[in-house]
């Protein structure tokens, strides 16, 4: 314990010294721009509060001067205001009004107008669509195909590649029993195992819905955020036009793990991305010819670790032990250690494969998260570890069958 | 003005003493004091709260809390500071100084005035009871949803959304209560002679909040109480699977939300006035203009709502609409801006502790008002919003805007309720480490906003390190320099120097009139206004 905290302070201290020389290269303003609408929101932003800071300085300068000059130890005596003629009072009220309707309507609303019609044209030339889904507390990707334009313009088509992108930032880090580890190619907190992949220069129309609470995708360097609403479908998009690895968070507080979903996209040039979208599909033909294999049982409890660490440790922690009341014990839990199917083989109401599948209350419905094998492995997984020893097997055949 | 008092003789004889004096009070200072009292102890509480969050933000990593109880901590914080901290401030010097800067012998519906108050200790409690019960077991704590309850997390919640959705119910009876009290006694016991038109600045920005708050809050317990229903009886008004929308929520709880910040401001920006004309020694500039800006802001803050949360995906007219409105908003402030330089300009000033509070808060809250100009703007606030440059922008709205203005109506009325003066030399030193930590605190958060760092999460990336660092030493100086404000109070109302009837040089006004401290039952023979 002590040694831990020892660790946590000097670490502190680490930081503190280093802080100067990391200020130096800290940013001041937006991050660099990547898309149009980051551009555009850049040079918005820039432009308001210039005149934002011309106005304060302005009027703290006249201010200043009074305060300095018309107070009582230096003998200014107090002079009263006489009131003015109705055509002076006219003219001195009109003239801060024009000056102020000019800068609120015209200098900053002119270029307002222009990005707000922008930001919202998600459909105009795009190339291809893309569905994101917040979910407690991990991002879904799904590629819905490319427009007619995406295609005539020689876009890969990517449709039917689904993916799930967590957190990957190891669990004993998250929790704050080792200090935070940080890479350039993987940052504290900002890392996932599955990036999303978009091609540079692609107007991407993205739709946006959750499955439990509000999020908010957001990318700093995009210039996009917008609400994911469960049972709504909301819009935006992002036009990539610079190679590389960009990182963000949710922007809507969504419950304990809040701190805890980052978005990070790897945009890639157009033959890059190909190649990608190759792969993925290759992938997917192959879990689907996995689901119907046959699985041992050291095959699923080997895969069921890996998911339960990554999806379910989250909240019914590593041990199995839970946070009860929120999230309860999985170790010896009655729908753990309870049998899963009846005489005919269909799952029951509330067993093992229900909850997982379905959900319930805060637990999220995992069908639309995890594929057949994954479910198999998971559920295999907890029945087998975490204290519990119930002995049977889950095969990917047999969760195919629950979805139906 | 021509005033007449009233001898001391009934003091202290026809009421009871100890504790059964404050439980059944009818008196406008005594029930002004306890609201003060009220205000001050939460203030501590709400602050000592976000210095837990700002302990556990001091570098990255969690060390002291779950992300849970971290959630629960900003949510109570924000409801504990706006809802028991700031606005029975106000209304506590609603309750002092309206009846005596208006020459009335009281507040028009005293019993109600005891009842407003003695709903505001039970709201406390159930505010801050769920913490206690977790200690036991019981429950999983108060709500971790953020003050403004957005479901569908809310309807997920523990009972703390219960407990934080009744406590909102008793602060908002007892804000309306108090509001129809303060309206009903600006109407008819105004002194004879003092027109609507030279009614002090205090009882108008007062009265427009009155007004505001009967409008709104009923919206609010109305959308709370959909909340209730939704998460307890079966309906879906805020569940799309029942046909309903959680966006609705954001509108029902915005169109209370914004106007609440002005309800907030309104009395400061009463008393700011007050407090400028007589440390500059001449009577303040353009009182029609202020009067009817004032008005003007009043009646737009329940038009712009939706400003709060753009990137919730609207269509483009309604974007257009709200961004333009909410632009609209800096006319009217700004003519009161210019009122207040324009008080100063040329006065004969002097900076004793009120002045310079004032004098702080005219510039910070200038920067509160700046930062919302550039936050109107829709597609900048894609990047704003929900990220650490609005917490920013809205501190230095509600805290120096909010609580520093509330912290000058302390030091320039406390001579006058006390009867002592306070230490002056406290009195600026509390001014200076508030105004400087408060910057410390605040500035670094611009940049970790446009750096890219949201709100309300419990860790962050290691490039948001060295600004959270300075945020948080400095958030503890802001925090412990406030026990020399307490300490002040406590001992201004112990002892200290007499204050003299005016107090201050250039104090003018029926308040100032009176002894200090006024009588128990002040204006019996009630005084007229020339």
């Amino acid at each position: 314990m002590l040694k831990q905290a020892m660790k946590k302070i000097g670490f502190g201290l680490f930081l503190l010294l280093t802080a100067p020389l990391a200020l130096a290269e800290y940013r001041w303003n937006f991050p660099e721009p990547v898309t149009p609408m980051a551009l555009d929101t850049l040079h918005v932003h820039n432009k308001f509060m210039l005149i934002v800071a011309v106005i304060f300085v302005v009027v703290l300068a006249i201010m200043i001067y009074s305060l300095i000059k018309h107070r009582k130890s230096v003998g200014h005596q107090a002079v009263a205001d006489k009131a003015p003629s109705t055509a002076t009072e006219i003219f001195w009220t009109l003239i801060p009004f024009v000056i102020l309707l000019v800068i609120d309507f015209v200098i900053m609303g002119i270029p307002a107008y222009h990005s707000v019609v922008m930001m919202e044209d998600t459909r105009n030339e795009s190339d291809m669509v893309l569905k994101v889904t917040g979910s407690q507390w991990r991002w879904q990707y799904e590629y819905m195909g490319n427009t007619d334009k995406g295609s005539q313009d020689g876009l890969v088509d990517a449709k039917g590649i689904k993916f799930v992108s967590n957190l990957s930032t190891p669990q004993n880090q998250v929790d704050g029993t080792v200090p935070p580890v940080d890479t350039p190619d993987s940052p504290y907190l900002l890392d996932v195992d599955n990036r999303l992949v978009l091609p540079v220069g692609a107007k991407v129309r993205i739709l946006m819905t959750s499955t439990d609470v509000l999020h908010n995708w957001w990318v700093p360097q995009f210039g996009s955020s917008r609400l994911a609403v469960p049972g709504f479908i909301r819009e935006t998009w992002v036009q990539v036009d610079k190679a590389g690895t960009y990182r963000g968070q949710c922007k809507e507080l969504c419950g304990k793990g809040h701190g805890y979903m980052p978005v990070v996209v790897d945009a890639l040039p157009k033959e890059e991305y190909a190649a990608w979208v190759a792969l993925k599909k290759n992938e997917i033909n192959e879990q689907a010819a996995g689901a119907d294999k046959e699985w041992s049982k050291d095959e699923l409890m080997e895969q069921g670790k890996v998911v339960y660490e990554k999806n379910c440790a989250v909240c019914h922690m590593a041990s199995g032990a839970g946070l009860p009341p929120a999230f309860p014990a999985l170790t010896g839990s009655k729908i753990t250690t309870s049998p899963i199917f009846d005489a005919d083989g269909k799952y029951l109401p509330d067993s093992h494969m229900d909850r997982v599948l379905n959900g319930v209350r805060v637990m999220p419905a995992w069908k639309a998260l995890l594929n057949d094998t994954e479910i198999a492995a998971v559920i295999t997984y907890e029945r087998n570890a975490l204290g519990n020893s119930v002995g049977d097997v889950v095969q990917p055949s047999q969760v195919k069958a629950a979805r139906q | 003005m021509s005033t007449t008092t009233v001898a001391h003789h009934d003091e202290h004889t026809d009421h009871p003493t100890g504790i059964m004096r404050w439980l059944t009070t009818t008196n406008h200072k005594d029930i002004g004091t306890m609201y003060l009292t009220f205000s001050l102890i939460m203030f501590l509480v709400g602050g000592s709260m976000i210095l837990g969050i700002r302990a556990e933000l001091f570098q990255p990593g969690l060390q002291l809390m779950n992300p849970d109880f971290f959630n629960q901590l900003i949510g109570v914080h924000a409801l504990i500071m706006i809802f028991a901290a700031l606005m029975p401030a106000a209304t506590g010097f609603a309750n002092w100084m309206i009846p005596l800067q208006i020459g009335a012998p009281d507040m028009a519906l005293p019993r109600l005035n005891n009842w407003g108050f003695w709903l505001l200790p039970p709201s406390a409690i159930l505010l801050t009871l769920p913490f206690t019960l977790a200690l036991f077991g019981i429950g999983d704590g108060a709500l971790a949803t953020g003050w403004t309850f957005y479901p569908p997390l809310s309807i997920q919640g523990g009972i703390g959304v219960d407990f934080a959705i009744f406590a909102v119910h008793l602060l908002g009876i007892s804000s309306v209560l108090g509001s129809i009290n303060i309206i009903v006694t600006l109407f008819n016991m105004r002194a004879p002679g003092m027109t609507f038109m030279k009614m002090p600045m205090f009882a108008w920005g007062w009265l427009i909040t009155a007004f505001l708050l009967i409008a709104t809050i009923p919206v609010l317990a109305g959308a709370v109480t959909m909340l209730l229903t939704d998460r307890h009886f079966g309906t879906h008004f805020f569940d799309a699977a029942g046909g309903g929308d959680p966006i609705m929520f954001q509108h029902l709880f915005w169109f209370f939300g914004h106007p609440e910040v002005y309800i907030l401001l309104l009395p400061v920006w009463g008393f700011i006035p007050q407090i400028l004309q007589t440390f500059s020694r001449k009577p303040m500039y353009g009182y029609k203009a202020q009067v009817y800006s004032l008005i003007a802001i009043g009646a737009m803050s329940i038009i712009v709502w939706a400003h709060h949360f753009f990137t919730a995906g609207m269509p483009v007219p309604a974007l257009l609409y709200f961004m333009y409105s909410t632009m609209a908003i800096s006319l009217p402030l700004a003519v009161l801006f210019f009122c207040w330089i324009k008080t100063m300009w040329r006065g004969s000033m002097s900076f004793e502790t009120p002045m310079l509070f004032t004098v702080g808060w005219i510039i910070l809250f200038g920067i509160g008002g700046l930062t919302g100009l550039v936050l109107a703007d829709v597609a900048a606030d894609a990047q704003y919003h929900n990220s650490y440059f609005v917490v920013a922008h809205f501190h230095y709205t509600l805290f120096a805007g909010g609580i520093m203005g509330i912290m000058a109506g302390v030091y320039y009325w406390l001579p006058k309720m006390t009867g002592h003066m306070y230490n002056e030399k406290l009195g600026q030193l509390h001014f200076w480490l508030t105004a400087i930590s408060f910057n410390l605190t605040f500035i670094p958060q611009f940049f970790l906003g446009l750096a890219g760092m949201p709100r309300r999460i419990p860790d962050y990336a290691l490039q948001f390190a060295e600004f959270n660092m300075i945020s948080s030493i400095a958030a503890f100086v802001l925090g412990l320099s406030q026990l020399i404000f307490v300490y002040n109070i406590i001992s201004t109302v112990r002892g200290g120097k007499k204050a003299t009837d005016q107090v201050w040089e250039g104090a003018e006004g029926l308040e100032w009139t009176l002894s200090s401290p006024p009588p128990y039952h002040s204006f019996s023979e009630q005084p007229t206004v020339k």
